[in-house]
């Protein structure tokens, strides 16, 4: 292999000297002092920083929408096969049936999605493109709210789409449903900075990631009656069905996409609050410890 | 120990203005407290690094410990080239995450770039690039949007951004591949991205880890004609991490060798030949047989993984 040395770095003495008789200067450092850039760089703020990390987070699924339906494939399979089961079992009629089923049908996309998110961050440690992001100037904690901030987009795309095939089959959204979709994304949030806190406690191990998701996620959505109604379940059920966040906000969902914003709503948007309060602490508190 | 370099070099330069030069010792004790600027040096030299008794030790269970670095002194000057070497687990890796802001110190103190690793991260961020040893970019990512991304990341403008990637991708010859995933890029393709990534904004000191491990001859001689370039046009410092010696050797103006912890050399690739043949029966040594001298033959893998676990 053949390399070319390059110039050395060699002093010339031919130019013109000033003399330092200090043993060593112990001026201030300034940024424009001993940056050798064509621009000064300039501190960029938390917003600045959320919103380029959530860009970058998004382009992806800006270049390629249809990977938001491949997101949802869990979801749609459920409304398509499970759904015409419940129909016949619950006697209720189609329309009534998936005005019931399919606000949580949006519910479990959000889980699916948002729950799942943590894995591109799991790739990016298992790169080294997460190194490379924290060598950055971008603040600690953007990098997580930034990352979860951008669940929001997904969220809406997917409730957009599960509405839009279930409207033709009889279901009905109303206004009130647009609340809804805000709590679905405060929610989508939450879940979504959790998923990134697990995978970056995770780390190098991606089966830890996924046995830990898997393990949180079933017991989550069969105990916020998502599919199946509560009402028969048996006493110690019906108590971890209460303090599952996720019931809260399948009942505000179904409260207001049939029109009904009352205190199921409220109920829902206490829990989504919550989930993102806890979701975005726990996961700047986690990358704040893994790197300052 | 050799120990000279830049501070062997520092000495000829002082004598040529006749300036006595304030070292301490032997040399590379240099009396430089916040390191800004060297002693004697006219102002003209600054240390883009500077540590001091820098350590950092890792918990590997309850009951045991690992020393990775152990308390060293770091001098690189602006502009230099310096290759850092070492067998696995000297503690390359460890002290390149330190002086880039990665793994905070156990103890001791180092400026980078002219500012405090531990007080001033940010500042530190901003000045410096990092090629780290794995893919920088994200692998769903375009990139030509990855290079965007990294130049907001900065605080650089939307449209300065897009005028800086395409910048980069002509001089590190990436126009063709601009939207292609990252995912589907070659080893090399990877490679040259990931030193454009390092390069958007322009740093005055580019850290280098293992940049061309993994690559064919073809793609590292390629990979290096870039860097040099770059650094032929814009004068920065470079501090590399390398097992390929003759990288080193062709092209690093200091090589300091680090093991077990502790930095054991510090010369020109020439003056630690110089040395090895002065106090051996080699004629020619190569630094190939310099670096087996300087460390021995035993294999340093043994509590490698308990590192990368513990950090």
């Amino acid at each position: 292999m053949h390399f070319t040395r390059p110039k050395p770095f060699l002093f010339d003495p031919s130019e013109s000297l000033t003399m330092s008789t200090t043993t060593v200067s112990t001026a201030t450092a300034t940024r424009a002092e001993h940056s050798p850039l064509a621009w000064t760089p300039q501190p960029t703020g938390f917003i600045h920083d959320v919103l380029t990390v959530a860009i970058r987070e998004l382009r992806p699924l800006i270049r390629e929408p249809f990977t938001l339906v491949f997101g949802m494939m869990q979801p749609l399979f459920f409304l398509g096969l499970f759904g015409p089961l419940l129909v016949r079992t619950s006697g209720l009629g189609e329309a009534a049936t998936l005005q019931w089923f399919v606000p949580g049908i949006i519910v479990m996309s959000v889980l699916f999605g948002t729950s799942t998110t943590g894995a591109n961050l799991l790739q990016d440690i298992t790169t080294g493109a997460h190194e490379r992001m924290l060598v950055t100037p971008l603040s600690r904690s953007s990098l997580v709210v930034g990352r979860a901030l951008k669940e929001i987009v997904p969220v809406i795309g997917q409730a957009v789409i599960i509405v839009a095939v279930s409207t033709p089959f009889g279901f009905e959204p109303h206004a009130a449903s647009l609340l809804g979709i805000v709590l679905l994304a405060v929610f989508g949030v939450g879940l979504g900075a959790l998923s990134y806190a697990l995978a970056m406690v995770a780390g190098d191990n991606p089966y830890v990631f996924w046995m830990v998701q898997q393990s949180v996620l079933f017991p989550l959505l069969l105990l916020s009656g998502m599919l199946l109604p509560l009402d028969d379940a048996p006493g110690w059920m019906t108590v971890l069905a209460d303090l599952n966040p996720l019931t809260y906000l399948v009942d505000a969902e179904r409260a207001l996409f049939a029109g009904n914003a009352g205190a199921d709503a409220l109920y829902g948007a206490i829990a989504s609050a919550v989930m993102a309060g806890i979701g975005l602490g726990v996961a700047v508190k986690g990358i704040n410890k893994e790197a300052r | 120990m050799r120990f000279s370099g830049i501070w062997r070099e520092t000495r000829a330069r002082t004598a040529v203005v006749g300036e006595a030069w304030v070292v301490n010792g032997r040399n590379g004790d240099v009396r430089a407290d916040s390191g800004q600027y060297l002693a004697g040096m006219l102002g003209r030299v600054r240390l883009m690094i500077n540590a001091q008794g820098l350590a950092r030790t890792f918990q590997t269970s309850n009951y045991s410990t690992v020393e990775a670095v152990r308390g060293i002194d770091l001098h690189v000057a602006e502009g230099e080239l310096v290759a850092f070497l070492g067998p696995n687990g000297a503690g390359k890796s460890t002290t390149l995450r330190m002086l880039t802001t990665l793994l905070p110190p156990t103890s001791g103190t180092a400026t980078v770039a002219g500012f405090d690793i531990a007080s001033d991260p940010g500042e530190v961020r901003r000045c410096i690039g990092y090629v780290g040893q794995g893919d920088g970019a994200g692998h769903m990512q375009r990139v030509r949007d990855e290079l965007i991304t990294q130049g907001r990341c900065y605080g650089i403008g939307a449209a300065e951004s897009r005028h800086r990637a395409d910048e980069l991708l002509e001089q590190l010859q990436l126009t063709e591949q601009a939207n292609q995933k990252v995912m589907t890029l070659s080893g090399g393709q990877k490679r040259r991205l990931d030193v454009a990534l390092g390069l958007v904004h322009r740093p005055g000191l580019l850290f280098l880890d293992e940049p061309s491990t993994g690559l064919d001859p073809q793609n590292r001689a390629n990979l290096w004609s870039h860097i040099l370039r770059l650094r032929e046009e814009t004068g920065m410092t470079i501090f590399l991490t390398t097992h390929y010696l003759d990288e080193a050797d062709a092209m690093a103006e200091r090589v300091m060798v680090m093991d077990r912890g502790e930095v054991i050399a510090d010369d020109t690739a020439d003056g630690l030949k110089a040395d090895l043949a002065a106090r051996s029966d080699l004629a020619q040594p190569t630094l190939d047989d310099v670096f087996l001298d300087l460390t021995g033959r035993s294999l340093r893998d043994s509590f490698m993984p308990a590192v990368a676990a513990a950090a």
